[in-house]
């Protein structure tokens, strides 16, 4: 049959790894794999009480609004004065969207480079303006390099809809306002965003699971979860726990957390989507 | 008619201007640094004009440089395992989501709404959440350090499966019953009438998952353990994993350069179908 290579794959890849991770989730195993004891919901109980796993859901949930709030500040700001210029968005758009093609992990280590206490060009321009500037020290340093490498990869991609999302708010709504007197500002604020809010919601939804998933590669490739424990995000704790650690019970139990926050995500989205339609 | 505002439209063109070079700025000094001998890098004040020694660095990136006290491994190779990883997902990818949009939109069978349901499912179980399992069944079937175990776990894509299955219902009945009436069977539809019809889509997508293959981390990080294997994503953070002062910057820097610029050579070559495929999966 023709769908069966998709339908193999999807049982082998997705489905069975994902009841592995819910059964894994409610045993304990030692380090061997030689005993498997049933513990019901005790790992979800001990995450409970894992002072580290709540500090790192709440590391998660500041990155990822910082993430979502700058990324999309600054690209609907780039978008709306790129919407404006008669002449050139084109040229803007080519050289701002470059960013999306270049791997987290790659945009990590040059984040790293630039911010390097020893080496970094950045850092030694703010220790001469006196900032004592360190990331591997000082875990809001860390965060903040973090969040600029992410918001720096995700602009492009947040622009991008916003640059869309302008160009097919009607021309006749924003001269009709203008010959009402309405200025620049006004229009913006009265007209052009309100206009932009299913795209600025469907980009916060996008921005939140970039910031909870697919940042893996800048924190490991930057921070490393540390200094300490203060960047690691969630995805970077299951990693972490089930192949550093050897916690399989702790991060399979992780894993069924992670997939309902996922799950959650996905329908807030789809919610969405269908009103966008009515829109 | 909207009224000309001299002081916005420079004001438009300097915050463009200022944000391109902020964009811009890590990646010009990852350049200059894969410019410059090692010493001149990490000198405190890095120079900020190209140096001398790019031919140098980039030889030593691409092919290795195994007399050197770093020794760092060829990225030349790594480089092959990334092209290659990255396009057999997107052209497995796009042919079985092709394939299965078809069965689920012209054929009847049994199941057929559970299949999709199951398609749609996928969407919720990213890798990162379902990583240690997945490594499992991988490591049982004794595909590690192989192709097959780097592209095998990605290829399934509900996002295309979707893209190609919403664009086949807005194909008229009437050409598959023309098509028919001419004789075509179903497999010369796809082949004479779907797969022209949907060549601008699968351009689309094929720009977002190569870029996605070349940029995979988590999952390569996990199944390659040999230095062979690498995708240049993982052999650069290996590079990095000494301490500031053993880490070859310059080496690394260029690496990085070399890293970036077949995936943005892509986007900003293809933008049309980028910008396509961007918005047409997200919706």
């Amino acid at each position: 049959m023709l769908i069966a290579p998709q339908v193999l794959v999807i049982c082998v890849f997705f489905f069975w790894p994902a009841l592995q991770a819910l059964l894994q989730s409610v045993q304990q195993s030692d380090a061997f794999g030689t005993s498997v004891e049933w513990v019901g919901l005790a790992n979800f109980e001990r995450l409970w009480q894992d002072e580290s796993y709540l500090e790192s859901f709440q590391t998660t949930a500041v990155f990822s609004c910082l993430v979502a709030f700058l990324g999309i500040g600054i690209s609907l700001c780039l978008a709306y004065f790129a919407d404006r210029v008669v002449r050139g968005t084109l040229i803007y758009r080519t050289l701002l969207i470059w960013p999306y093609a270049v791997a987290p992990a790659v945009a990590g280590v040059v984040w790293l480079f630039l911010f390097s206490p020893s080496i970094g060009v950045v850092s030694y321009a703010l220790n001469q303006w006196g900032f004592e500037w360190n990331a591997l020290l000082n875990s809001r340093h860390a965060m903040a390099l973090i969040v600029m490498a992410a918001v720096w990869k995700q602009i492009s991609y947040n622009f991008l809809f916003f640059l869309a999302g302008l160009q097919s708010i009607p021309k006749s709504l924003i001269e009709a306002a203008a010959m009402d007197g309405a200025g620049p500002w006004r229009r913006f604020w009265t007209i052009q965003f309100p206009l932009l809010s299913p795209t600025s919601f469907f980009l916060l939804v996008i921005n939140v699971v970039y910031a909870f998933f697919d940042t893996f590669g800048i924190v490991d490739a930057a921070t490393k979860g540390g200094p300490g424990k203060d960047t690691a995000i969630l995805v970077y704790k299951v990693y972490f726990d089930g192949f550093k650690a050897m916690d399989l019970g702790g991060s399979a139990a992780q894993s069924v957390v992670l997939m309902v926050i996922v799950m959650a995500l996905t329908v807030v989205q789809f919610r969405f989507v269908e009103k966008k339609v009515n829109y | 008619m909207i009224e000309r505002n001299r002081f916005l439209d420079v004001l438009s063109h300097l915050v463009l201007v200022l944000g391109v070079a902020v964009v811009a700025f890590p990646v010009y000094v990852t350049f200059v640094a894969s410019t410059h001998t090692m010493q001149e890098v990490v000198q405190a004040p890095m120079p900020l004009w190209p140096g001398a020694h790019a031919w140098e660095n980039y030889t030593v990136a691409l092919f290795g440089d195994p007399s050197g006290s770093g020794a760092t491994p060829a990225v030349g190779r790594m480089m092959m395992v990334s092209l290659i990883t990255a396009l057999v997902i997107s052209f497995a990818k796009i042919s079985m989501s092709l394939l299965s949009a078809f069965a689920i939109v012209y054929f009847k069978f049994p199941f057929r709404m559970a299949i999709f349901w199951a398609i749609f499912m996928t969407l919720m179980l990213p890798v990162e959440v379902r990583i240690g399992p997945t490594y499992q069944v991988v490591a049982d079937l004794g595909m590690l350090n192989t192709y097959a175990g780097l592209t095998v776990p990605l290829v399934a894509s509900a996002t295309a499966t979707f893209l190609f299955r919403q664009f086949f219902l807005t194909i008229p009945d009437e050409l598959v019953e023309a098509a028919r009436m001419d004789g075509a069977g179903p497999m010369r539809f796809f082949k004479d009438v779907l797969l022209p019809l949907s060549t601008s889509s699968m351009a689309a997508l094929f720009v977002i998952q190569f870029i996605y293959g070349w940029n995979q981390y988590l999952w390569p990080l996990l199944v390659t353990t040999e230095e062979r294997m690498y995708p240049v994503v993982i052999g650069i953070k290996r590079m990095i994993s000494g301490g500031d002062a053993q880490t070859e910057w310059n080496i690394v820097m260029a690496t990085a350069m070399l890293a970036m610029i077949p995936p943005a050579l892509v986007v900003i070559l293809m933008q049309k179908w980028f910008v396509k495929g961007l918005v047409d999966t997200e919706k």
